[in-house]
């Protein structure tokens, strides 16, 4: 490895991820919502039919290597098709996370209502969801009050069959106002809100040692004159108690969480801030994206849950895991966007800046989709498929040979094993594991790489990618 | 016998993009109507 120069390191003390399971809220995922409207009759009760249980969804084999319980190695032993073989004796408190159930959920929307959006049918409320209740206390209504909110435009909140509230919208004429659109930013927030909330519960922090948050949600927070507008970041930080931070959003697709960690990384490096905390909630609309597929092969459908995490950076310490700052890469604009063009921008430039190679990293974190969700929509094994051009490209600089590229794929790869929640699975969903890992000696280091779709947002047809390595600090 | 037929292009985030197979296919004389990239995750 040839001689750098000093390496500029920012500490990464915890991250935590959580799942928040929701299937009565997949109908009102962006694509299952449209196929009900088109064809309610048909599909409403086949989707009903294929929801899993909070048990299930506990039990599914990704989602306890999202919060810590298997390893990624270990994940790839276990018999397929995992939503059939389901864990025995698999619990919704993890190493590094947790999965949170839809009446707590339920709960945790109306308290963090700061605008009587939510009303919960109060005899629900009192049974299930009471005993979670914390901060203010809930709206609550008969049911008969619930359903003429509902017959008067507001969403329905479901708990299988039963109506339990109901989610209004907060302007009659503001498209950027709707049911639809605040309940996907209140979920938003709601998620983020508990995953840094359990994080600073984990490693022992007050909310009030927070001094700056950023938040890489995907909604669009905004009225109708302010689309976007954003700083969703703040609001999560009011609701977690970071009394003393302030915040702001970074934004960039699924791409968002490495280049939220750039920026809270900087922030930190430069002396602006002591403690960052790099959040983001689930996606809504994404809930149910390839229901389709999954029933027409008679699975359960596995996207019905939200996925966030909360990551916080401080100065780094000697012998703990940091964020490589001077590895961080972008795809700059006049690069291509082929696969072979991406990973030498964000893969080989990133490496390239520290005098490493390609085969000087232990372990590659890409977009980790579970390819259990993806495969049967014909989306392919997105992780398989980044693995391979990264193992192509260290054949082409003659790092290895061709016949080596399974072993790069399976020592310096990993299976997918993330929910199809954009900006969750792109790499930062494996950092709990790397934190494990680097902890305990296994790896050395692990080349963090995200990709961002820009070109479906019709401004331009680029794409976009950020990188950067973690190891343990030096210094 | 590809040349003047007209073809939509579909690329994909994570394979080929949708420029990168229009400009294959002008190449070969095709005329390529529309062409758009998509991320089917």
């Amino acid at each position: 490895m040839a001689e750098q120069s000093k390496a500029v390191g920012v500490g990464i003390e915890g991250v935590f991820y959580s799942l928040t399971h929701v299937p009565d809220l997949v109908r009102y995922g962006s694509k299952p919502s449209r196929e009900l409207r088109a064809n309610p009759e048909a599909l409403e009760q086949q989707l009903k039919n294929q929801l899993r249980s909070f048990s299930a969804a506990t039990a599914y084999a990704p989602h306890q290597v999202y919060i810590g319980n298997i390893t990624p190695a270990e994940l790839s032993n276990l018999p397929k098709p995992w939503y059939e073989k389901l864990i025995e004796g698999a619990t919704s408190n993890g190493r590094f996370g947790d999965l949170v159930d839809q009446d707590r959920f339920y709960g945790k929307l109306a308290a963090a209502d700061q605008f009587n959006l939510v009303t919960l049918e109060e005899k629900w409320f009192q049974e299930h969801a009471a005993r979670h209740a914390n901060g203010k206390p809930p709206r609550l209504g008969r049911v008969a009050e619930i359903t003429a909110l509902c017959e008067k435009g507001a969403l329905g909140l479901y708990s299988g069959e039963r109506l339990v509230g109901a989610f209004e919208p907060a302007h009659a004429e503001d498209a950027s106002l709707t049911a639809e659109v605040l309940l996907e930013n209140l979920a938003a927030k709601v998620t983020a809100a508990h995953a840094l909330r359990s994080l600073l519960d984990a490693l022992k922090l007050s909310p009030e040692e927070i001094d700056f948050v950023i938040s890489c949600s995907e909604e669009a927070v905004g009225d109708r004159y302010n689309r976007g507008g954003g700083n969703l970041a703040k609001a999560i930080a009011e609701q977690v108690g970071c009394e003393n931070a302030s915040g702001s959003d970074v934004k960039a697709f699924c791409a968002g969480p490495l280049y939220a960690m750039i920026h809270g990384a900087t922030l930190i490096q430069s002396g602006v801030c002591n403690k960052v905390a790099v959040v983001a909630g689930g996606s809504l609309a994404k809930l149910g994206m390839k229901f389709e597929s999954h029933l027409k092969k008679g699975m359960p459908i596995l996207e019905d849950v939200l996925g966030s995490f909360a990551v916080i950076l401080s100065v780094a310490k000697t012998g703990e895991p940091c964020v490589r700052l001077d590895s961080a890469a972008f795809h700059p604009v006049r690069a291509g966007a082929s696969p072979q063009a991406m990973a030498e921008s964000l893969a080989e430039k990133a490496l390239a800046k520290l005098g490493m190679k390609l085969t000087d990293v232990d372990r590659y974190a890409v977009e980790l989709h579970n390819p259990e969700i993806t495969v049967p929509s014909g989306s392919g094994d997105v992780p398989r498929t980044n693995y391979l051009t990264l193992a192509a490209l260290a054949v082409m600089r003659g790092q290895i040979r061709k016949d080596q590229m399974e072993d790069f794929v399976r020592t310096r790869g990993m299976l997918g094993y993330a929910p199809t929640q954009g900006h969750i699975p792109s790499a930062v969903v494996y950092l709990g594991h790397a934190l494990d890992a680097l902890r305990n000696n296994e790896i050395k280091n692990a080349l963090f790489i995200s990709k961002g779709s820009l070109f479906l947002g019709r401004m331009t047809q680029l794409s976009d990618g950020c990188s950067f390595l973690v190891e343990k600090s030096e210094k | 016998m590809l040349n003047g037929k007209k073809v939509i292009a579909i690329g994909e985030r994570d394979g080929v993009p949708g420029p990168v197979i229009a400009e294959c296919l002008e190449g070969a004389g095709l005329e390529v109507v529309f062409q758009v990239t998509e991320c089917f995750v």
